[in-house]
């Protein structure tokens, strides 16, 4: 038996969280997207004409699409599962007959859902400055789909982990961001030195970056198989470890 | 009659090191409503943690309505309300939103009607609206409550329910837990306030260092422990105790015109008779008489320093 209307309210209750603050929500991810434009696309991209025969400034876009999107999955899961445990309000759902399957389904699946409306706002955005055209809109959305449910299951685990402000920072502006910015998001692996682009293979996030602009363009740096079982790995880990969170009542329980 | 909770000997070992509970036996009735007395770090709050499945137990088991609180925690969980001692509540949240999600969280349908009737039951119906930072310490204790009973649970935990609430606040709070156990609810409250237990528990128990030292009606509790105690002025002071009194153990105060004799009621032969036989013959005439029974309070404190 399933607690379905316990996976509802949480559910509800983050959307609604999101919706309290739309502001945030839609107005910053659609800002910080169209500087991007501005200053890669326009001044960088001025300059550099073409990649690999995509403009520049369309070359760009999965790239800052996923650049959100996994800061925002991160940022939301983890802040809404560490927020009530700094308030204590956790204890309402502790005490509740909910198991760890509904709680991460609600809090996850919300953050999750939010980050993919971003996403999709963010495309909305592209396509004003850049045309745009999706090669494969399936493997797209799948795509978009994994990469917000892995993120949004590994903020939900530094949201279980951190025990202040400070932690739930830490590994995204330490980590996830770099690894981002460094993963190709705004230039293409073989631009760099041969050094550098064996470097770079080790970067997972560059895995993601290249499979999802290959849906787009049919461009990538690694090829689209080992991206999907990349990302398709890195969700299969988080899972693993909030199972064993939950199970063993890490950080939750005394 | 089958115990609503059956507590078998837990224990709760903090990864501290620290010894919050050993070995706790308790069989809490259903209908009643049992006070957990204890200082301050007594291991109250463990208790009620551990059946509600906030922290697990070290050892021992305990079962709620006949079922296990790890096993069956979703049947558990679902006769339980629990209302915690500090005032946990989302900033932004308005009163009618919070009280839906608890009663969803609990597996619960939506039910219009009967969260209506419990806001208007602890008069927030008029603040249903209102975000939950608006609202005044009262009334957030009793938003707690009204979350804690807004999946219909036959057994209501409350944890220092009056922990820095006003005088007359608290006489509110003592009517709505006796309202809300004439509706059948067993209520299981904890207290390190001593008139608290005494004035609205049916049953006491008495934890100290994560021992419950004991657990018993709190009018036997009050019999059994409570000495009674005689006090007799005379009407004339004396210098020294006449030799024909000194088996009653009398003490006598300084200036010679009180005597006061302890005795206990649940005794065949309190004393009393023969002492004032006594007092007659050695020739003493008494001015007045007055009996005066220890509190909760005495009992309370004698436990907790002698165990």
């Amino acid at each position: 038996m399933i607690n379905f209307q316990a996976i509802r309210v949480i559910y509800k209750y983050e959307m609604l969280r999101a919706w309290n603050t739309l502001l945030q929500t839609i107005a910053s991810p659609v800002i910080s997207t169209s500087l991007y434009f501005v200053v890669f696309g326009a001044a960088i991209g001025s300059r550099i004409q073409q990649v690999e025969g995509v403009p520049y400034a369309v070359f760009i876009v999965p790239g800052l699409v996923m650049l959100s999107l996994l800061t925002q999955s991160i940022a939301n899961a983890s802040f809404g599962i560490f927020f009530p445990k700094f308030t204590g309000t956790i204890y309402e759902v502790m005490s509740a007959p909910v198991s760890f399957f509904e709680i991460v389904v609600g809090y996850v699946g919300a953050a999750a859902s939010k980050s993919l409306i971003l996403g999709t706002i963010i495309l909305l955005t592209a396509n004003l400055f850049v045309d745009l055209n999706i090669a494969h809109p399936f493997i797209m959305v799948l795509f978009l789909v994994l990469t917000c449910i892995s993120f949004a299951l590994f903020g939900f685990i530094i949201g279980l982990w951190a025990t202040n402000f400070e932690k739930l920072q830490l590994i995204p502006m330490l980590v996830i961001t770099p690894l981002v910015f460094l993963g190709g998001s705004f230039y293409s692996v073989s631009m760099l030195p041969p050094v550098w682009q064996t470097v770079t293979l080790f970067n997972p996030v560059l895995y993601l970056i290249s499979g999802f602009r290959w849906s787009f363009f049919e461009v990538a740096d690694v090829s689209v198989a080992i991206s999907l079982a990349m990302i398709t790995l890195f969700l299969l880990i988080c899972l693993a470890l909030v199972w064993w969170m939950f199970r063993s009542g890490y950080r939750l329980k005394q | 009659m089958q115990p609503i909770v059956s507590i078998q000997s837990l224990s709760k070992v903090y990864d501290s090191g620290h010894q919050a509970l050993s070995s706790v036996d308790l069989d809490i009735d259903e209908g009643e409503i049992l006070a957990l007395l204890g200082p301050n770090g007594a291991g109250k709050t463990t208790l009620i943690s551990i059946i509600c499945g906030i922290v697990s137990s070290s050892s021992g088991a305990v079962s709620v309505a006949g079922h296990d609180i790890v096993r069956d925690y979703r049947v558990t969980r679902d006769l339980i309300g629990l209302v915690p001692q500090e005032l946990t509540l989302g900033a932004f949240d308005t009163v009618w939103n919070t009280i839906n999600f608890s009663r969803g969280l609990f597996g619960k349908k939506p039910d219009t009607a009967y969260l209506e009737q419990l806001l208007k039951d602890l008069s927030l119906w008029d603040k249903r609206s209102s975000e939950l930072r608006t609202l005044s310490g009262g009334m957030k204790r009793r938003v707690l409550i009204a979350k804690a009973l807004s999946h219909e649970p036959r057994i209501l935990f409350l944890d220092e329910p009056t922990a820095g609430v006003d005088v007359e606040l608290r006489q509110d709070m003592w009517k709505l837990v006796r309202r809300l156990n004439d509706s059948g609810v067993t209520i299981i409250l904890t207290t390190h306030y001593i008139e608290e237990a005494e004035a609205i528990a049916d049953r006491v128990g008495i934890i100290n260092e994560g021992k419950l030292l004991l657990v018993d009606d709190k009018q036997c509790l009050m019999q059994k422990l409570g000495k009674k105690t005689l006090q007799i002025e005379l009407k004339q002071s004396i210098d020294e105790l006449p030799p024909e009194l000194a088996n009653y153990n009398l003490e006598f105060s300084q200036d010679g015109s009180r005597l006061i004799y302890t005795y206990d009621t649940d005794l065949e032969r309190t004393g009393i008779t023969a002492l004032l036989q006594t007092l007659h013959e050695v020739g003493l005439s008494l001015k007045d008489l007055n009996t005066s029974q220890s509190s909760l309070e005495e009992i309370f404190v004698r436990l907790v320093n002698t165990r």
